[in-house]
């Protein structure tokens, strides 16, 4: 038996690989294909303090190594997810959750962060501040130091759980916005969401999505994610999750080699329901080609 | 899960017949689709589901982009990776004893299932079916072949009604209808029969195809619906058209 088992800041992970924020739901979709107990974690779809709809579609679009999406963090709002969705997961899942906050205002973030702090089951807030600061002009929180730094203050100061900043890759250095977290005093950091993108249909000469724009992932992104993990693992000394076109163990691998603690599987889900299971029955195989005996041991390159 | 093609052959111009074999247990309803991987592409594509048995699978689907380009180049023998039973399907018992069935072009395909299923339950449905010209005509004798009266219409008027398919509704009798084609179709549909059972199978742009992405969403009377998980079928009053 290989130690495929990951720690993160304290929460033990039976392996490292996590279903990605958005691409998940709250699990329910998959259980039909798989016993979800044999994931590491889940990052639960991005929840926010109202419910939201979302952008008009079309929402998705297809790239030659991954897709586009401008869902918009669609999500029933934080007080169905605690009173519906938790208790549902809750069936399927017995290890820790990861709850992604998404927000429009600090005030929105810290609400959030209030009420699923307290919910037992989750034992990471990850924070996503690749959303629009509507108080100032819908720049992204994580698209500045001193906002992104606003957040994670105002989060830890109610969060009774580690706290993982979710940053954007839409940045020109990425390793300011993540200093500035962990000075702020965040415990870990996810890294990266999508990056901007588009398409446009040309039958039509127009977007394929309503929305202009979406966020691209998927296989394309690994090479652009692997290097933002390898940079801000260099530049913190917190812990990071590491994420973008996951889609094979030696993806899992490779990511952790750049630094990261453990990592996420997003648009691989979507195409092939069983991706994070063949993943994590690959990952011994491999590890033994690689002649690594516990994943504890993989250390930055 | 893994199909084997048996027959990939065209039924007019841009039209193909794709016939497979492999476990079907997955399928519940008429109208519900699949989704195809297809390899080069990273999204799947969602094909209705036309007809199918205990250990085969009938799909037919219209050459619009690459994807569907390289599907046509499929051959006998060649295996085909499928999600199955995706999506609500056609309920036949919303329906009533004489249904209606409209396909608008590549709309048509999963009504041939539905048609087999309301023969199944001792209804007599018929079948209204538009094109664009007789050229693109297809599926129609396989409606027939069941005994199902089908009832044409083309834009330009080479084959049956000239018009569109509301124009052919005066002339019809039917107690509930069911629908599936373009946008514009159906909401002219929708306006023309109101107050008769109406259920009506939509398309969205989808990521995953079975509930996770949110990716395709639309606004329904009783909240937001996922046209993969709680469609592709909507009652018309669920729809919130004007
Ligand atoms: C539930 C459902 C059932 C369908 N059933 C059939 C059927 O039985 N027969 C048939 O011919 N077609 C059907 N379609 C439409 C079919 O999915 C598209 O024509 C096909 O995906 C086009 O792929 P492409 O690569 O040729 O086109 P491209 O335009 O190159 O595709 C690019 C991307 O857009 C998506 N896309 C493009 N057009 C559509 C569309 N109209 N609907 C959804 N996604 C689209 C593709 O899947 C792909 O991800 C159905 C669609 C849905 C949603
Ligand atoms: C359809 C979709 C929805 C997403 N929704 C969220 C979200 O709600 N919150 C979030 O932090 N990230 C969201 N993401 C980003 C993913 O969690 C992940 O960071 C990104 O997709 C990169 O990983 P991947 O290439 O493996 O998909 C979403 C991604 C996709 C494809
Ligand atoms: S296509 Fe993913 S939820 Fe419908």
């Amino acid at each position: 038996m290989k130690d495929l088992s990951v720690t993160l800041s304290g929460v033990t992970l039976k392996n490292p690989v996590i279903p990605a924020s958005g691409t998940f739901g709250f699990g329910q979709e998959f259980a039909g294909w798989y016993d979800l107990n044999l994931l590491g974690s889940i990052s639960f779809k991005g929840t926010t303090g109202e419910a939201r709809f979302g952008n008009p579609t079309p929402r998705i679009a297809e790239c030659p190594a991954g897709m586009l999406n401008s869902v918009g963090l669609q999500n029933p709002g934080v007080d169905h997810v605690i009173s519906e969705e938790l208790p549902a997961m809750r069936k399927l899942f017995s290890g820790p959750l990861i709850a992604n906050i998404s927000g429009f205002s600090v005030d929105e973030y810290v609400r959030c962060a209030q009420l699923l702090t307290r919910e037992e089951q989750v034992e990471i807030l990850e924070i996503n501040i690749s959303c629009p600061n509507v108080r100032h002009g819908g720049m992204a929180f994580g698209t500045d130091p001193a906002a992104a730094a606003e957040v994670t203050r105002a989060v830890k100061a109610v969060a009774t759980k580690p706290v993982y900043m979710k940053l954007s890759p839409n940045v020109t250095d990425i390793t300011a916005i993540a200093r500035a977290c962990e000075e702020a005093g965040a415990d870990g950091l996810s890294l990266i969401n999508t990056l901007l993108g588009m398409r446009i249909d040309l039958n039509r000469r127009k977007p394929v999505l309503a929305n202009v724009m979406g966020g691209y992932s998927g296989p394309g992104i690994f090479p652009v994610a692997l290097r933002m993990v390898y940079q801000v693992t260099g530049a913190v000394s917190i812990p990071v999750i590491g994420m973008g076109g996951v889609s094979t163990a030696r993806d899992v691998i490779e990511m952790m080699m750049a630094g990261a603690k453990a990592v996420q599987v997003g648009a691989a889900n979507l195409v092939d329901p069983m991706a994070c299971p063949n993943i994590i029955v690959r990952l011994p195989e491999e590890m033994d080609r690689l002649g690594i005996h516990s994943l504890r041991e993989i250390t930055r390159v | 899960m893994r199909f084997e093609i048996t027959e990939n052959e065209p039924l007019t111009d841009a039209v193909w017949d794709l016939r497979l074999t492999g476990d079907t247990g997955a399928i519940t309803r008429p109208g519900q689709f699949v989704q195809v991987a297809l390899p080069g592409f990273y999204l799947r594509r969602p094909i209705s589901v036309c007809a199918w048995g205990p250990a085969s699978l009938r799909l037919v689907y219209k050459v619009l982009g690459q994807g569907t380009e390289a599907m046509t180049h499929l051959q006998p023998g060649d295996a085909l990776d499928l999600l199955t039973g995706l999506g609500n399907g056609f309920d036949p018992a919303v329906l009533g004893d004489s249904p209606l069935l409209v396909g608008g072009g590549v709309g048509l395909p999963p009504l041939l299932g539905l048609a087999e299923a309301l023969l199944r339950a001792g209804k007599t449905p018929q079948v209204l079916a538009g094109f664009n010209r007789a050229e693109e005509v297809f599926l129609t004798e396989d409606f027939r072949a069941l005994g199902i009266p089908v009832v044409i219409t083309t834009l330009d008027g080479s084959l049956g009604l000239k018009g569109l398919v509301t124009d052919a509704l005066p002339s019809l009798r039917f107690d509930s209808l069911a629908a599936c084609g373009p946008l514009p179709m159906l909401k002219a549909l929708h306006r023309a029969v109101q107050g008769v059972p109406a259920l009506y199978s939509l398309e969205e742009r989808m990521g995953c195809g079975f509930g996770a992405c949110m990716g395709c969403s639309i606004e329904t009377a009783s909240g937001p619906a996922r046209v993969c998980r709680e469609g592709p079928v909507f009652r018309g009053e669920e729809l919130m058209w004007a």
